[in-house]
């Protein structure tokens, strides 16, 4: 098989060869002077007028747009930078006023607690004083009263006693005796009271 | 006749034969093609550049990457003050590429096959590179035969080399392109022969060569339009910047 694509191509090659040369002693269209004028006339006309047409009409054109698109590329990526710092710059300022914000509620906060914290301790100072005051008055009356208790028992025991000696014994007693030994007593009872 | 390889490349006289005095300017073939190059550059980029939208549709897209590419290729080549030189160029490698593509249509006719039409833009492109160098440079413009950095004994055979290499630019331009679209034009007409006198047993591995031949053949075109633009660009380079 490949041996006889090897032979078909040399055959190829061979029958191309000897066409080739053939068509060489028909000899070659192109060294035939005949048409040559009329191609260069033909030529310069037509490449002339490409040339002409290329240059005054249609190359400006086409290099227009390309400049046209090019600014207008750069001037949207302009704008883009331009609305990005601006962005940039907003976002700054928004963060801003929310830090400024916060310290300020911070601030807001801390005021308000101190405030509220100064009221309740003015508050409870104000109590306890009150308290205290009551608590003295309290005590005062309640020391004076045992004060006068003291009298006062003495003479309801007197007096009972008075009774009872009469009721007991029939006759009257001498108040101002009962009342004495009952004075004993009482002091008796008093130092027996603070001996223990 | 028509299975001579070289039969496509015959030019003959459409319509009536026009006569400028003596001369011959009949509007033949070749003229033709020349007419249909340029008019489908002209239409094809007219309408690239009709319409001016931020987002480019096919045609606005294509104009503006042969523009790009173009103005790329001089720029990196021959720098910026080839700039007012870049509507020519962008006309010359725009023309080249479209005869060489229009050529690669069967039956059609190729233009910068024929060595009479490539020599005449390779002369023009020369004429006019040598005048812009003298116009630069003054008499300085010669020192481009005059390699710097080489020793003086070598010198005249140096500056001897030079003008002759100068001097063999229009030709070896001219005959690259010409030579290259011949060569490519017969081997496949020689191919496609091939496939029709080895017939329906054989006819395969011609015509596979042929499908193959045909896509080399589009990127030489390519090819050789863009070096044929290239090469102007760096002889524009010489005249405009003198290296040496």
């Amino acid at each position: 098989m490949l041996k006889k694509i090897i032979i078909l191509v040399f055959a190829t090659c061979f029958a191309c060869f000897n066409m080739v040369f053939a068509a060489e002693s028909g000899g070659m269209p192109q060294l035939n002077p005949e048409f040559w004028i009329s191609q260069v006339f033909w030529l310069i006309i037509t490449f002339g007028i490409l040339f002409i047409v290329l240059t005054k009409v249609i190359l400006p054109k086409i290099s227009d747009n390309l400049e046209t698109r090019k600014t207008q590329i750069l001037e949207n990526i302009e704008t883009a930078d331009r609305q990005k710092e601006e962005s940039q710059k907003k976002i700054d300022e928004y963060e801003k006023i929310i830090l400024d914000s916060k310290i300020k509620a911070k601030n807001y906060f801390n005021e308000a607690r101190e405030k509220i914290l100064d009221d309740i301790n003015k508050k409870r100072a104000a109590l306890e004083k009150n308290l205290d005051e009551e608590i003295n008055s309290v005590e005062n009356e309640l020391s004076e009263f045992r004060n006068k208790s003291g009298d006062k028992i003495n003479k309801i025991a007197a007096e009972t006693s008075a009774e009872l000696i009469k009721e007991l014994i029939g006759e009257e007693v001498n108040n101002s005796s009962i009342a004495a030994i009952v004075e004993d007593q009482a002091k008796l009872s008093k130092e027996r009271k603070d001996v223990i | 006749m028509a299975s001579n390889p070289m039969y496509q490349f015959n030019v003959y006289r459409i319509g009536p034969e026009i006569k400028l005095g003596s001369v011959d300017i009949s509007f033949t073939n070749a003229s033709l093609f020349m007419v249909i190059s340029s008019l489908a550059i002209l239409i094809i980029f007219n309408l690239g550049a009709k319409k001016k939208t931020l987002i480019p549709d096919k045609l606005q897209l294509l104009s503006e990457l042969s523009y790009t590419f173009v103005a790329k290729m001089i720029s990196d080549t021959a720098g910026s003050k080839a700039k007012p030189y870049f509507s020519f160029i962008f006309s010359l490698f725009m023309f080249v590429l479209f005869c060489n593509m229009f050529g690669m249509i069967p039956y059609a006719f190729t233009v910068t096959s024929h060595i009479i039409v490539t020599f005449v833009l390779a002369a023009f492109i020369f004429i006019g590179v040598t005048i812009i160098g003298f116009m630069k440079h003054g008499l300085g413009y010669l020192k481009l035969f005059v390699p710097s950095g080489v020793p003086m004994v070598l010198l005249p055979l140096i500056v001897v080399i030079e003008i002759i290499s100068y001097l063999s630019r229009p030709i070896s331009l001219s005959v690259r392109l010409f030579a290259n679209m011949m060569a490519g034009h017969t081997m496949m007409k020689v191919f496609g022969g091939f496939v029709i006198s080895l017939g329906i047993v054989g006819g395969w591995l011609p015509l596979s060569f042929s499908v193959a031949l045909t896509g080399l053949e589009i990127l030489v075109a390519f090819l050789q339009a863009y070096v044929f633009a290239i090469l102007t660009c760096i002889y524009l380079n010489d005249a405009l910047n003198l290296h040496h």
